[in-house]
Protein backbone atom coordinates (compact mmCIF):
# COMPACT_ATOMS: atom_id res chain seq x y z
CA UNK A 1 0.00 0.00 0.00
CA UNK A 2 3.19 2.32 1.18
CA UNK A 3 4.54 1.62 -2.65
CA UNK A 4 1.00 2.50 -4.04
CA UNK A 5 0.45 5.37 -2.72
CA UNK A 6 4.63 6.63 -2.97
CA UNK A 7 4.11 5.80 -6.35
CA UNK A 8 0.48 7.21 -7.39
CA UNK A 9 -0.23 10.06 -5.08
CA UNK A 10 3.14 11.40 -3.57
CA UNK A 11 2.73 14.47 -1.92
CA UNK A 12 6.17 16.30 -2.97
CA UNK A 13 5.43 14.93 -6.19
CA UNK A 14 2.36 16.16 -6.88
CA UNK A 15 3.54 19.84 -6.15
CA UNK A 16 6.43 19.60 -8.23
CA UNK A 17 3.48 18.17 -10.97
CA UNK A 18 1.49 20.74 -10.97
CA UNK A 19 2.38 23.72 -12.67
CA UNK A 20 3.41 21.38 -15.54
CA UNK A 21 0.44 19.52 -15.46
CA UNK A 22 -2.09 22.95 -15.02
CA UNK A 23 -0.65 24.43 -18.71
CA UNK A 24 -1.31 21.46 -20.02
CA UNK A 25 -4.76 21.26 -18.40
CA UNK A 26 -5.83 25.09 -19.89
CA UNK A 27 -5.12 23.52 -23.47
CA UNK A 28 -7.53 20.56 -22.62
CA UNK A 29 -10.55 23.38 -21.30
CA UNK A 30 -9.49 25.00 -24.56
CA UNK A 31 -10.49 22.10 -27.12
CA UNK A 32 -13.36 21.29 -25.02
CA UNK A 33 -14.67 24.24 -25.35
CA UNK A 34 -14.32 25.25 -28.66
CA UNK A 35 -15.28 21.82 -29.84
CA UNK A 36 -18.24 21.84 -27.57
CA UNK A 37 -19.65 24.75 -29.04
CA UNK A 38 -18.78 23.62 -32.64
CA UNK A 39 -20.77 20.40 -32.06
CA UNK A 40 -23.83 21.77 -30.40
CA UNK A 41 -24.24 24.02 -34.13
CA UNK A 42 -23.25 20.90 -36.21
CA UNK A 43 -25.09 18.55 -34.89
CA UNK A 44 -28.13 20.72 -34.85
CA UNK A 45 -27.98 21.18 -38.35
CA UNK A 46 -27.35 17.19 -39.39
CA UNK A 47 -30.27 16.24 -36.52
CA UNK A 48 -32.44 18.63 -38.77
CA UNK A 49 -31.33 17.27 -42.27
CA UNK A 50 -31.92 13.82 -40.99
CA UNK A 51 -35.30 15.09 -40.07
CA UNK A 52 -36.10 16.46 -43.20
CA UNK A 53 -39.58 15.73 -45.10
CA UNK A 54 -40.30 14.80 -48.29
CA UNK A 55 -38.67 12.95 -51.74
CA UNK A 56 -36.03 15.97 -52.74
CA UNK A 57 -34.64 15.43 -49.21
CA UNK A 58 -34.01 12.05 -49.24
CA UNK A 59 -30.03 12.50 -50.44
CA UNK A 60 -29.38 15.18 -47.87
CA UNK A 61 -30.78 13.11 -44.97
CA UNK A 62 -29.18 9.73 -46.93
CA UNK A 63 -25.73 11.63 -46.13
CA UNK A 64 -26.64 12.58 -42.79
CA UNK A 65 -27.11 9.23 -41.90
CA UNK A 66 -23.54 7.88 -43.80
CA UNK A 67 -21.99 10.30 -41.27
CA UNK A 68 -23.36 9.66 -37.96
CA UNK A 69 -23.22 5.58 -38.58
CA UNK A 70 -19.32 6.33 -40.43
CA UNK A 71 -18.21 8.89 -37.55
CA UNK A 72 -19.99 7.19 -34.60
CA UNK A 73 -18.64 3.43 -35.58
CA UNK A 74 -14.94 4.93 -35.86
CA UNK A 75 -12.55 5.30 -32.81
CA UNK A 76 -11.49 8.45 -31.66
CA UNK A 77 -7.92 7.45 -31.97
CA UNK A 78 -8.66 6.63 -35.31
CA UNK A 79 -9.87 9.35 -36.76
CA UNK A 80 -7.46 11.85 -33.95
CA UNK A 81 -4.42 10.07 -35.80
CA UNK A 82 -5.84 10.82 -39.66
CA UNK A 83 -6.02 14.10 -38.69
CA UNK A 84 -3.58 15.11 -36.62
CA UNK A 85 -0.81 12.95 -38.16
CA UNK A 86 -2.53 12.82 -42.50
CA UNK A 87 -3.81 16.04 -43.15
CA UNK A 88 -0.31 17.75 -42.66
CA UNK A 89 1.44 15.36 -44.92
CA UNK A 90 -1.24 16.36 -47.58
CA UNK A 91 0.55 19.51 -47.80
CA UNK A 92 -2.58 21.26 -48.84
CA UNK A 93 -2.08 25.16 -48.87
CA UNK A 94 -5.25 26.34 -46.43
CA UNK A 95 -5.58 23.03 -44.45
CA UNK A 96 -2.26 21.43 -43.78
CA UNK A 97 -0.30 24.06 -42.04
CA UNK A 98 -2.68 24.44 -38.21
CA UNK A 99 -1.02 22.91 -35.40
CA UNK A 100 -2.15 19.49 -33.89
CA UNK A 101 -4.55 21.47 -31.28
CA UNK A 102 -6.60 22.40 -34.30
CA UNK A 103 -6.55 19.21 -36.18
CA UNK A 104 -7.34 17.42 -32.40
CA UNK A 105 -10.43 19.95 -32.08
CA UNK A 106 -11.63 18.74 -35.59
CA UNK A 107 -11.10 15.13 -35.06
CA UNK A 108 -13.21 15.73 -31.59
CA UNK A 109 -15.79 18.05 -33.34
CA UNK A 110 -16.26 15.57 -36.16
CA UNK A 111 -16.72 12.56 -33.71
CA UNK A 112 -18.91 13.57 -31.51
CA UNK A 113 -21.05 15.31 -33.71
CA UNK A 114 -21.82 12.31 -34.79
CA UNK A 115 -22.91 10.88 -31.28
CA UNK A 116 -24.61 14.68 -30.64
CA UNK A 117 -26.49 14.63 -33.45
CA UNK A 118 -28.37 11.16 -32.32
CA UNK A 119 -29.26 12.83 -29.41
CA UNK A 120 -30.56 15.91 -30.84
CA UNK A 121 -32.61 13.54 -32.98
CA UNK A 122 -34.34 11.15 -30.02
CA UNK A 123 -35.27 14.60 -28.76
CA UNK A 124 -36.98 15.88 -31.31
CA UNK A 125 -38.73 12.37 -31.85
CA UNK A 126 -40.02 12.47 -28.40
CA UNK A 127 -42.17 15.58 -29.15
CA UNK A 128 -45.40 14.06 -29.61
CA UNK A 129 -47.08 14.82 -33.04
CA UNK A 130 -49.90 16.10 -31.79
CA UNK A 131 -47.45 19.17 -31.14
CA UNK A 132 -46.29 19.47 -34.90
CA UNK A 133 -50.17 18.80 -35.95
CA UNK A 134 -51.13 22.06 -33.55
CA UNK A 135 -48.39 24.07 -35.14
CA UNK A 136 -49.29 23.14 -38.63
CA UNK A 137 -53.13 23.80 -38.33
CA UNK A 138 -52.38 26.96 -37.28
CA UNK A 139 -50.73 27.96 -40.60
CA UNK A 140 -47.04 27.56 -39.74
CA UNK A 141 -44.30 26.48 -41.80
CA UNK A 142 -42.60 23.35 -41.50
CA UNK A 143 -39.13 25.36 -40.47
CA UNK A 144 -40.91 27.30 -37.79
CA UNK A 145 -42.95 24.32 -36.55
CA UNK A 146 -39.60 23.37 -36.03
CA UNK A 147 -37.99 26.35 -34.61
CA UNK A 148 -40.63 27.55 -32.50
CA UNK A 149 -42.40 24.31 -31.55
CA UNK A 150 -40.64 21.26 -31.70
CA UNK A 151 -36.49 22.00 -30.93
CA UNK A 152 -37.30 24.36 -28.00
CA UNK A 153 -39.03 21.48 -26.60
CA UNK A 154 -36.63 19.01 -27.78
CA UNK A 155 -33.74 20.48 -26.87
CA UNK A 156 -35.03 20.95 -23.15
CA UNK A 157 -35.54 17.34 -22.91
CA UNK A 158 -31.95 16.52 -24.16
CA UNK A 159 -30.09 18.77 -22.09
CA UNK A 160 -28.92 16.05 -19.53
CA UNK A 161 -27.71 13.07 -22.66
CA UNK A 162 -26.21 16.61 -24.08
CA UNK A 163 -24.24 17.08 -20.68
CA UNK A 164 -22.79 13.68 -20.23
CA UNK A 165 -21.96 13.42 -24.00
CA UNK A 166 -19.81 16.45 -23.09
CA UNK A 167 -18.03 15.24 -19.94
CA UNK A 168 -17.16 11.88 -22.95
CA UNK A 169 -15.64 14.63 -24.83
CA UNK A 170 -13.90 16.31 -22.25
CA UNK A 171 -12.68 13.08 -21.09
CA UNK A 172 -11.20 12.40 -24.47
CA UNK A 173 -9.48 15.54 -25.09
CA UNK A 174 -6.73 13.78 -23.37
CA UNK A 175 -6.14 10.95 -26.25
CA UNK A 176 -5.32 13.75 -28.74
CA UNK A 177 -3.02 14.17 -25.94
CA UNK A 178 -1.42 10.57 -26.69
CA UNK A 179 -1.22 11.75 -30.33
CA UNK A 180 0.65 15.08 -30.31
CA UNK A 181 -0.40 17.43 -28.07
CA UNK A 182 0.89 18.80 -24.84
CA UNK A 183 -2.14 18.88 -22.85
CA UNK A 184 -2.18 17.82 -19.16
CA UNK A 185 -2.57 13.87 -20.05
CA UNK A 186 0.70 13.98 -21.74
CA UNK A 187 2.20 16.19 -19.70
CA UNK A 188 1.51 13.67 -16.85
CA UNK A 189 3.41 10.86 -19.09
CA UNK A 190 6.08 13.35 -19.15
CA UNK A 191 6.81 13.89 -15.54
CA UNK A 192 6.62 10.10 -14.85
CA UNK A 193 9.00 9.54 -17.33
CA UNK A 194 11.60 12.15 -15.88
CA UNK A 195 10.72 11.23 -12.30
CA UNK A 196 9.58 7.41 -12.29
CA UNK A 197 6.65 8.20 -10.22
CA UNK A 198 3.31 8.49 -11.38
CA UNK A 199 1.61 11.10 -9.14
CA UNK A 200 1.48 13.76 -12.31
CA UNK A 201 -1.87 11.21 -13.50
CA UNK A 202 -3.27 11.72 -9.95
CA UNK A 203 -2.89 15.52 -10.50
CA UNK A 204 -4.27 15.29 -14.47
CA UNK A 205 -7.17 13.17 -13.26
CA UNK A 206 -7.91 16.02 -10.09
CA UNK A 207 -7.93 18.78 -12.74
CA UNK A 208 -10.42 16.61 -15.20
CA UNK A 209 -13.00 15.85 -12.48
CA UNK A 210 -12.92 18.97 -10.82
CA UNK A 211 -14.36 20.41 -14.21
CA UNK A 212 -16.30 17.58 -14.60
CA UNK A 213 -18.06 18.12 -11.27
CA UNK A 214 -19.70 21.77 -11.22
CA UNK A 215 -20.59 20.92 -14.92
CA UNK A 216 -22.87 18.26 -13.86
CA UNK A 217 -24.58 20.22 -10.77
CA UNK A 218 -24.62 23.48 -13.41
CA UNK A 219 -26.73 21.15 -15.44
CA UNK A 220 -29.06 19.95 -12.46
CA UNK A 221 -29.74 23.28 -11.56
CA UNK A 222 -30.89 24.59 -14.98
CA UNK A 223 -33.24 21.37 -15.21
CA UNK A 224 -34.59 22.39 -12.01
CA UNK A 225 -35.40 26.04 -12.75
CA UNK A 226 -36.77 25.62 -15.87
CA UNK A 227 -39.10 23.00 -14.06
CA UNK A 228 -39.71 25.59 -11.52
CA UNK A 229 -40.53 28.26 -13.78
CA UNK A 230 -42.92 26.05 -15.50
CA UNK A 231 -44.96 25.39 -12.69
CA UNK A 232 -45.20 28.76 -10.85
CA UNK A 233 -46.11 31.60 -12.55
CA UNK A 234 -44.29 33.99 -14.71
CA UNK A 235 -44.42 37.03 -14.18
CA UNK B 1 -67.66 33.07 -53.99
CA UNK B 2 -68.09 29.40 -53.06
CA UNK B 3 -69.27 25.94 -54.89
CA UNK B 4 -72.71 26.43 -55.41
CA UNK B 5 -73.26 28.80 -52.71
CA UNK B 6 -71.79 26.24 -49.93
CA UNK B 7 -69.10 27.56 -47.58
CA UNK B 8 -67.63 23.67 -47.54
CA UNK B 9 -68.69 21.18 -49.65
CA UNK B 10 -67.35 17.71 -49.33
CA UNK B 11 -68.15 15.46 -52.16
CA UNK B 12 -68.07 11.75 -52.14
CA UNK B 13 -64.83 11.81 -49.90
CA UNK B 14 -62.96 8.23 -49.49
CA UNK B 15 -60.12 7.84 -47.24
CA UNK B 16 -58.11 4.72 -46.80
CA UNK B 17 -55.62 4.11 -43.55
CA UNK B 18 -53.83 0.66 -45.55
CA UNK B 19 -56.71 -1.57 -46.15
CA UNK B 20 -59.13 0.15 -43.78
CA UNK B 21 -61.56 2.38 -45.06
CA UNK B 22 -62.39 4.79 -42.32
CA UNK B 23 -64.63 7.27 -45.21
CA UNK B 24 -66.33 5.91 -47.27
CA UNK B 25 -68.29 8.38 -50.19
CA UNK B 26 -68.94 10.86 -47.72
CA UNK B 27 -70.99 14.17 -49.21
CA UNK B 28 -71.50 17.09 -46.86
CA UNK B 29 -72.42 20.91 -46.92
CA UNK B 30 -71.81 23.51 -44.38
CA UNK B 31 -73.05 27.05 -45.50
CA UNK B 32 -71.55 30.04 -44.31
CA UNK B 33 -72.28 30.67 -40.59
CA UNK B 34 -73.83 27.53 -40.24
CA UNK B 35 -72.70 25.01 -37.56
CA UNK B 36 -72.16 21.09 -38.43
CA UNK B 37 -72.20 18.81 -35.76
CA UNK B 38 -70.47 15.21 -36.68
CA UNK B 39 -72.47 13.01 -34.60
CA UNK B 40 -71.31 9.09 -34.20
CA UNK B 41 -69.24 6.69 -31.99
CA UNK B 42 -65.70 6.65 -31.50
CA UNK B 43 -64.21 5.60 -34.49
CA UNK B 44 -67.16 6.10 -36.97
CA UNK B 45 -64.90 8.30 -39.07
CA UNK B 46 -65.79 12.19 -37.23
CA UNK B 47 -62.24 13.03 -36.62
CA UNK B 48 -60.59 12.06 -39.99
CA UNK B 49 -63.11 13.59 -41.64
CA UNK B 50 -62.60 16.87 -39.69
CA UNK B 51 -58.63 16.09 -40.72
CA UNK B 52 -59.35 15.73 -44.36
CA UNK B 53 -60.62 19.48 -44.18
CA UNK B 54 -57.60 21.13 -43.42
CA UNK B 55 -55.27 18.61 -44.69
CA UNK B 56 -54.05 17.65 -42.05
CA UNK B 57 -55.12 14.18 -43.54
CA UNK B 58 -55.47 13.57 -47.74
CA UNK B 59 -58.64 12.28 -49.02
CA UNK B 60 -58.04 9.40 -51.53
CA UNK B 61 -60.86 9.74 -53.40
CA UNK B 62 -63.56 13.24 -53.60
CA UNK B 63 -63.68 16.66 -53.62
CA UNK B 64 -63.64 19.09 -50.95
CA UNK B 65 -64.06 22.28 -51.69
CA UNK B 66 -63.43 25.41 -49.08
CA UNK B 67 -64.42 28.97 -49.65
CA UNK B 68 -64.33 28.34 -53.15
CA UNK B 69 -60.99 26.80 -53.66
CA UNK B 70 -60.92 23.13 -54.51
CA UNK B 71 -58.24 22.02 -51.86
CA UNK B 72 -57.82 18.34 -53.02
CA UNK B 73 -56.31 18.50 -56.07
CA UNK B 74 -52.76 18.53 -54.74
CA UNK B 75 -52.31 22.10 -55.87
CA UNK B 76 -53.75 24.27 -52.89
CA UNK B 77 -51.03 26.27 -51.04
CA UNK B 78 -51.71 24.15 -47.66
CA UNK B 79 -50.23 26.62 -44.88
CA UNK B 80 -52.47 29.19 -46.94
CA UNK B 81 -55.46 27.45 -46.28
CA UNK B 82 -54.90 26.59 -42.50
CA UNK B 83 -54.84 30.32 -42.37
CA UNK B 84 -58.38 30.54 -42.76
CA UNK B 85 -59.50 27.60 -40.64
CA UNK B 86 -58.26 26.99 -36.87
CA UNK B 87 -58.82 23.69 -35.63
CA UNK B 88 -59.50 22.83 -31.99
CA UNK B 89 -57.93 19.42 -30.61
CA UNK B 90 -59.93 16.79 -27.64
CA UNK B 91 -56.54 17.06 -25.96
CA UNK B 92 -55.90 20.74 -26.33
CA UNK B 93 -51.73 20.84 -27.58
CA UNK B 94 -51.25 23.82 -26.35
CA UNK B 95 -47.44 24.61 -26.44
CA UNK B 96 -46.08 23.35 -23.30
CA UNK B 97 -43.06 26.05 -23.42
CA UNK B 98 -44.86 29.32 -24.17
CA UNK B 99 -46.98 31.30 -21.42
CA UNK B 100 -50.97 31.39 -22.65
CA UNK B 101 -50.31 34.53 -24.45
CA UNK B 102 -47.13 33.42 -26.47
CA UNK B 103 -49.87 30.24 -27.15
CA UNK B 104 -52.21 32.90 -28.92
CA UNK B 105 -49.57 34.85 -30.47
CA UNK B 106 -47.33 32.77 -32.10
CA UNK B 107 -49.24 32.56 -35.66
CA UNK B 108 -50.38 35.56 -35.88
CA UNK B 109 -46.83 37.20 -35.35
CA UNK B 110 -45.02 34.19 -37.59
CA UNK B 111 -47.64 33.18 -40.29
CA UNK B 112 -49.78 36.42 -40.34
CA UNK B 113 -46.61 38.77 -39.67
CA UNK B 114 -48.01 41.06 -36.30
CA UNK B 115 -46.08 43.33 -34.81
CA UNK B 116 -45.21 42.17 -31.14
CA UNK B 117 -48.04 44.97 -30.15
CA UNK B 118 -50.25 44.07 -32.64
CA UNK B 119 -50.19 40.68 -32.15
CA UNK B 120 -50.42 41.17 -28.06
CA UNK B 121 -53.20 43.45 -28.30
CA UNK B 122 -55.42 40.63 -30.10
CA UNK B 123 -54.30 38.08 -27.85
CA UNK B 124 -55.24 40.21 -24.87
CA UNK B 125 -58.49 40.58 -26.28
CA UNK B 126 -59.39 37.00 -27.04
CA UNK B 127 -58.25 36.42 -23.55
CA UNK B 128 -60.29 38.87 -22.40
CA UNK B 129 -63.42 37.48 -24.52
CA UNK B 130 -62.72 33.88 -22.87
CA UNK B 131 -62.42 35.13 -19.75
CA UNK B 132 -58.43 34.49 -18.55
CA UNK B 133 -56.73 37.50 -18.92
CA UNK B 134 -55.63 36.98 -15.69
CA UNK B 135 -53.70 33.65 -17.03
CA UNK B 136 -52.46 35.12 -19.68
CA UNK B 137 -48.35 34.65 -18.46
CA UNK B 138 -49.01 31.03 -16.44
CA UNK B 139 -47.52 28.28 -18.32
CA UNK B 140 -50.67 25.76 -19.59
CA UNK B 141 -50.00 22.94 -17.27
CA UNK B 142 -51.20 25.09 -14.74
CA UNK B 143 -54.55 25.62 -16.02
CA UNK B 144 -57.59 23.24 -15.87
CA UNK B 145 -58.66 21.25 -18.69
CA UNK B 146 -61.39 23.39 -19.69
CA UNK B 147 -59.06 26.69 -19.18
CA UNK B 148 -56.67 24.97 -21.46
CA UNK B 149 -59.49 24.40 -24.29
CA UNK B 150 -60.52 27.83 -23.95
CA UNK B 151 -57.23 29.21 -24.52
CA UNK B 152 -56.64 26.50 -27.40
CA UNK B 153 -59.81 27.95 -29.28
CA UNK B 154 -58.61 31.37 -28.55
CA UNK B 155 -55.19 30.18 -30.16
CA UNK B 156 -57.05 29.33 -33.13
CA UNK B 157 -59.07 32.57 -33.49
CA UNK B 158 -55.48 34.80 -33.05
CA UNK B 159 -55.92 33.54 -37.06
CA UNK B 160 -59.44 34.96 -37.40
CA UNK B 161 -60.19 31.86 -39.50
CA UNK B 162 -63.08 31.80 -41.69
CA UNK B 163 -64.03 27.78 -40.66
CA UNK B 164 -63.54 26.68 -37.34
CA UNK B 165 -63.12 22.52 -36.90
CA UNK B 166 -63.65 21.30 -33.75
CA UNK B 167 -62.35 17.60 -32.71
CA UNK B 168 -64.41 16.61 -29.63
CA UNK B 169 -63.12 19.19 -27.89
CA UNK B 170 -64.75 18.27 -24.24
CA UNK B 171 -64.22 14.93 -24.55
CA UNK B 172 -60.85 14.89 -22.27
CA UNK B 173 -62.60 17.23 -19.74
CA UNK B 174 -63.78 16.24 -16.30
CA UNK B 175 -67.72 17.18 -16.51
CA UNK B 176 -68.04 20.03 -14.45
CA UNK B 177 -65.84 21.82 -17.22
CA UNK B 178 -67.78 20.66 -20.07
CA UNK B 179 -69.74 23.86 -19.51
CA UNK B 180 -67.19 26.99 -19.61
CA UNK B 181 -65.87 25.35 -22.84
CA UNK B 182 -69.29 24.77 -24.85
CA UNK B 183 -70.29 28.29 -23.42
CA UNK B 184 -67.73 29.37 -25.55
CA UNK B 185 -68.56 27.69 -28.33
CA UNK B 186 -72.06 28.71 -28.15
CA UNK B 187 -70.95 31.91 -28.29
CA UNK B 188 -68.65 31.81 -31.42
CA UNK B 189 -71.98 30.15 -33.26
CA UNK B 190 -73.94 33.01 -32.27
CA UNK B 191 -71.46 35.63 -33.67
CA UNK B 192 -71.52 34.16 -36.95
CA UNK B 193 -68.64 31.62 -36.55
CA UNK B 194 -68.52 28.63 -39.68
CA UNK B 195 -68.00 25.83 -37.60
CA UNK B 196 -67.63 21.80 -38.24
CA UNK B 197 -68.16 20.22 -34.13
CA UNK B 198 -67.57 16.92 -33.67
CA UNK B 199 -68.74 15.94 -30.49
CA UNK B 200 -70.77 13.26 -28.53
CA UNK B 201 -72.40 16.30 -26.18
CA UNK B 202 -76.04 15.38 -28.18
CA UNK B 203 -78.22 18.05 -26.21
CA UNK B 204 -75.45 20.72 -27.01
CA UNK B 205 -75.35 19.95 -30.58
CA UNK B 206 -78.94 19.89 -30.68
CA UNK B 207 -78.94 23.05 -29.70
CA UNK B 208 -76.52 24.97 -31.40
CA UNK B 209 -76.25 23.50 -35.07
CA UNK B 210 -78.27 24.29 -38.02
CA UNK B 211 -77.93 20.61 -39.41
CA UNK B 212 -76.77 16.81 -37.72
CA UNK B 213 -74.51 14.41 -39.76
CA UNK B 214 -74.92 10.72 -37.88
CA UNK B 215 -71.81 9.08 -38.81
CA UNK B 216 -71.38 5.59 -38.96
CA UNK B 217 -68.76 2.78 -39.79
CA UNK B 218 -67.33 6.07 -42.38
CA UNK B 219 -70.34 6.50 -44.03
CA UNK B 220 -72.91 9.15 -43.34
CA UNK B 221 -75.93 7.28 -42.62
CA UNK B 222 -78.31 10.12 -42.05
CA UNK B 223 -78.29 14.14 -41.77
CA UNK B 224 -80.61 16.73 -41.47
CA UNK B 225 -81.94 19.55 -39.12
CA UNK B 226 -81.36 18.69 -35.31
CA UNK B 227 -84.98 18.46 -34.93
CA UNK B 228 -85.55 15.77 -37.41
CA UNK B 229 -82.84 14.01 -36.22
CA UNK B 230 -83.23 13.59 -32.81
CA UNK B 231 -87.12 13.60 -32.85
CA UNK B 232 -87.84 11.75 -35.83
CA UNK B 233 -84.87 9.77 -37.34
CA UNK B 234 -85.10 7.95 -40.53
CA UNK B 235 -82.79 5.41 -40.22
CA UNK B 236 -82.69 2.70 -37.88
CA UNK B 237 -79.09 2.95 -37.32
CA UNK B 238 -79.37 6.36 -35.99
CA UNK B 239 -82.51 5.52 -33.69
CA UNK B 240 -80.18 2.38 -32.60
CA UNK B 241 -77.39 5.01 -31.87
CA UNK B 242 -79.34 7.71 -30.05
CA UNK B 243 -81.01 4.80 -27.74
CA UNK B 244 -77.38 3.93 -26.73
CA UNK B 245 -76.78 7.89 -25.80
CA UNK B 246 -79.65 7.88 -24.28
CA UNK B 247 -79.58 4.56 -22.14
CA UNK B 248 -76.19 5.92 -21.28
CA UNK B 249 -77.39 9.35 -20.14
CA UNK B 250 -75.57 11.80 -22.18
CA UNK B 251 -78.64 13.25 -23.69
Amino acid sequence: MHRVLHSFANPFYFRQALPDIWSGFTINVQMMLIAEVLVLVFALVLAIVRGLPGRGAKPFRGLAIVYTDFFRGTPLTLVAFAFILGIPGLDYPGISHYSNEVYGIAALTVVYTAYVTEVYRAGIESVHGSQRMAARSLGLSYGHTMRYVVLPQAIRRVVPPLLNDFIGLQKDTAIIGAIGVIEAAAQANNFASSYFNFTGFLVAAVFFIYLTIPLARYTDHIIKERELRERATAT
Amino acid sequence: MSANGHFVAIENVTKRFGDLEVLTHVSLEVEEHGVVCLIGASGSGKSTLLRCVNLLERVDEGTIVVDGETITNGKVDVNALRRKIGIVFQAYNLFPHMTVAQNVMLAPRKVRGLSQSEARSRAWGLLDRIGLLDKADEFPDRLSGGQQQRVAIARALAMEPKLMLLDEITSALDPQLVSEVLNLVRELAQSGMTMIIATHEMSFAREVSDKICFLDGGVIREQGPPDQIFSNPREARTREFLARVIEAGRM
